[in-house]
């Protein structure tokens, strides 16, 4: 179970990407969080496995609080949390299953990993993820060789090798077309219920949102403004996270005076999205 | 974890990986680099041997006395007046070398340019090149030196034969680049031979010419601060007496003069460059 | 390029023109005025190739039973390029860790990142060499130690531009799996300067070679001790065995390592 309380995050620029959020994740849902650019999603994704340091806050997985942990400790709790990139991050000029197994790095020696010789279980387990995502015998493959859809799917194989008990995903369909955009939340889906963990995932297109998530956050400028299953987002609720303010927004659009308050109302007073949430 | 030839196999199902190698087998690059690592080994082993720590600490101390004899740098008017002499001829040798060297090599690179030149000429001139290119200027300076006698003459011949390599190797890969099909058009309108290679030749290289030009002028200033040393005139020839003399403030003063010439002239090549490109 | 009325067409306008005519006669003015300077008579630079040409008989045949005495000379030179290519590589990856705008602590360490990589490069080869034979005496020692510290500006360099071009989003997705920070140095850095270095190493080892074989002239090892020696004695057809040899080697080591390059990306 995940829960993040008052998660906060203010750059050293001034801007504050994530305002407040409080919320919880557990069992197998699929969570997908949505909002404008620069409302503060990747921010806050990376808020929790501490990619980028919160400023205030907590972020309890399975009770533990993981903002106290010394480095070393964030280390060991980060091999529970798999992660997914937008742009992939795959090591480029590794192989497929170099770029897998490096998920298992959290569990061997440095003198192992240096000379690649992982334990027989982690090879056996990532040969068998390979084939979940669909790229049986492309181990020896370079990562640089493969198209922006089987990137992704070693991204996934990836994270999921870890064996976490929760999966962060960043825009994992940003860089991808439409199929591969499919392919790849069909394929978290399936992992998420197959494996019994929650999945959160940022993403832009609502449409798909909509299709494979059970339940939305909207974010807008850092804070939680929708939180709830798929079926309660209504226009309404869109034009709360995207616009701002569903009613009144053409007095207040311009306004940035900051504001305090609940995750939940429509009475708020907005500006223009800051530019270093994403 | 079990060896085994043949990286490419694939072994699913065993929880059996091996990392592919850009060999043709496990064994072959094995094979290559105990090689590699043996001559390695010998070669430390034997450069090494007869280095004591007492020598190499020595050696540093040496150094230090080294250095501290070149600080203050030597600043009598009369040897600076002969730096600055030095220094005069050694950037005339370089701009003298230069220009006799880019005239010879101007036809060189044509004939080594696979796509103007014939294919016996081709390999003619390419093994022009690398024959060129295989042999420090050092080397031909004190043969020059031997040949017609002590003094820049040999110097500029030393630097000339150096920039051939250079210069028609880069430039013959610039005309190797230009756009065929201009060419092809100009040919096509009827034009000569000549008319040919000044419209649709020339004007493709040129900016590249003088960019390579300029660079092999600033590679050409550090080679003529050495030349000296085998006596071929510039600069190096009184760096040498100093040694030999165990002037070491007035190497210091050298040294500086060197440093500060070359890279005032990489300063302008790289200015010259960026202008023209 | 300015248009005239009455349809004249110059490819460059007057303005222009002035400039590069300009440009020109200084370049062509400095060539001649150098030239004057160095004070070379044209009867004694006529006399120059037919001195060359005479050597170069001289040189025929060489010296095919002095060859076995250059074996060893040959090894050692490719020893000191070998040992001084290790030296500078290790010594530069500190450097270029400092001279890389993404890895260096502040301001003032890429300064001394910098300057080192500068003065490494601007004293040649052969300088270094007379320092270190003062230093530690004449022999492939000092030579070693010469080819080292001049090839450290060039690795530290080249190898510093590749670290900043690293792509750190892939660093932090091997962080975000809970690696070491070794271990993400080991997956997530090596691999992506790896090539780099590699590369790097074999073409300087490749260049250093060629500059090994001229430390004899100032007494630092190498095949350059017998070529001097054999000069110095006017000795022509063993200078010409040696060039053959020095050749050999040269065309050798070029061809191991743009193999070697090939092979690894």
């Amino acid at each position: 179970m995940l829960e993040t309380i008052d998660l906060r995050k203010v750059y050293s620029t001034g801007d504050e990407a994530v305002s407040g959020v409080s919320t919880t994740v557990e069992g197998n849902e699929i969570v997908a969080m949505i909002g404008p650019s620069g409302a503060g999603k990747s921010t806050f994704i990376r808020c929790i496995n501490r990619l980028t340091e919160p400023t205030e806050g907590e972020v309890r997985l399975d009770g533990e609080d993981l903002t106290a942990l010394a480095d070393d400790e964030m280390k060991a709790a980060r091999r529970n949390i798999g992660m997914v990139f937008q742009e992939y991050n795959l090591v480029e000029r590794l192989t497929v299953m170099e770029n897998v197994l490096s998920g298992r790095l959290g569990y061997v020696s440095n003198w192992a990993a240096l000379r690649r010789n992982f334990p027989p279980e982690d090879v056996e387990r990532a040969y068998d993820i390979l084939e979940t995502v669909g790229l049986a015998d492309m181990e020896n493959k370079r990562a640089d060789e493969l198209s922006g859809g089987q990137r992704q799917r070693v991204g996934i194989a990836r994270a999921v090798v870890q064996e976490p008990t929760i999966l962060l995903a960043d825009e994992p369909t940003s860089s991808l077309d439409p199929d591969s955009s499919h392919a790849v939340m069909e394929l978290l889906t399936a992992i998420a219920e197959e494996r019994n963990i929650p999945i959160i995932i940022n993403i832009h297109e609502v449409p798909l949102a909509v299709e494979y998530a059970d339940r939305i956050l909207g974010l807008h400028d850092g804070e939680l403004v929708f939180d709830g299953p798929t079926d309660d987002l209504d226009k309404n609720a869109k034009d709360v996270i995207y616009r701002g303010e569903a009613i009144a927004a053409s007095t207040a659009d311009r306004d940035t005076t900051s504001q305090s308050g609940g995750t939940d109302d429509t009475e708020r007073v907005v500006d223009t999205p800051s530019l270093t949430g994403d | 974890m079990a060896t085994q030839d043949g990286a490419s196999e694939v072994t699913t199902g065993n929880g059996d990986w091996q990392r592919p190698t850009a060999f043709r087998s496990q064994r072959l690059k094995w094979g290559v680099y105990g090689g590699a690592t043996l001559f390695v080994l010998w070669s430390i082993v034997s450069l090494l041997s007869g280095v004591t720590l007492p020598r190499v600490l020595i050696g540093v101390q040496n150094g230090v006395l080294l250095v501290e004899s070149m600080v203050p740098p030597d600043t009598s008017s009369a040897n600076l007046e002969r730096v600055s002499r030095y220094m005069v001829e050694t950037i005339a040798m370089a701009f003298v070398a230069t220009f006799t060297g880019v005239l010879i090599s101007v036809p060189v690179a044509v004939g080594a340019a696979e796509n103007l030149a014939p294919k016996p000429l081709y390999y003619l001139n390419r093994g022009i090149i690398s024959i060129t290119r295989s042999i420090d200027e050092l080397i031909i300076a004190i043969i020059a030196v031997k040949a017609v006698g002590v003094g820049p003459l040999a110097g500029i011949i030393a630097i000339s034969y150096l920039t051939i390599g250079f210069f028609s190797k880069l430039f013959a890969e610039d005309i190797e680049d230009i756009d065929m099909g201009a060419k092809s058009a100009i040919e096509a309108s009827g034009a000569s031979r000549f008319q040919t290679f000044v419209y649709a030749v020339i004007p493709q290289v040129a900016p590249r010419f003088i960019g390579l030009t300029v660079y092999r002028w600033d590679i050409n200033i550090r080679s003529s601060t050495i030349i000296g040393i085998v006596g071929a005139g510039g600069i190096g020839t009184l760096l040498m007496r100093s040694f030999d003399r165990y002037e070491y403030d007035f190497a210091g003063t050298i040294l500086v003069a060197i440093i500060v010439v070359v890279l005032a002239g990489e300063l302008f090549s790289a200015y010259v460059r960026r202008r023209v490109q | 390029m300015a248009v005239e009325p009455g349809r004249n067409w110059q490819r460059y306008d007057t303005r222009d023109r002035i400039k590069r005519l300009a440009i020109a006669v200084l370049a062509a003015a400095t060539v001649l005025s150098s030239w004057l300077w160095l004070d070379l008579d044209l009867q004694y630079v006529a006399s120059s190739p037919p001195e060359l040409l005479d050597l170069a008989v001289r040189m025929y045949p060489p010296e095919w039973a002095y060859a076995p005495d250059i074996v060893m000379p040959l090894i050692e030179t490719i020893h000191i390029a070998v040992v001084g290519t290790i030296l500078a590589v290790v010594l530069s990856i500190p450097v270029a860790f400092l001279a890389a705008r993404n890895t260096t602590p502040n301001r003032v360490t890429y300064a001394v990142g910098k300057l080192i990589v500068t003065v490494s490069r601007s004293v040649h080869t052969i300088i270094w060499a007379m320092l270190f034979v003062v230093m530690f005496g004449p022999g492939a020692f000092a030579g070693m130690v010469a080819i080292g510290v001049r090839s450290i500006g060039f690795v530290g360099k080249l190898l510093g531009e590749e670290i900043e071009e690293i792509a750190f989003d892939q660093v932090e997705a091997i962080d975000a799996t809970g690696a070491s920070t070794f271990q993400v140095l080991l997956y997530g850095v090596i691999p992506q300067i790896k090539p780099a270095l590699v590369g790097i190493s074999v073409y300087r080892w490749d260049i250093n070679v060629r500059g090994a074989t001229i430390l004899g002239v100032v007494g630092a090892g190498g095949i350059g001790v017998q070529l001097f020696d054999a000069v110095d004695a006017f000795q022509w057809s063993t200078v010409a065995l040696i060039l053959i040899a020095i050749l050999g080697i040269v065309l050798l080591s070029e061809t191991v390592s743009a193999r070697a390059r090939a092979m690894v990306r």
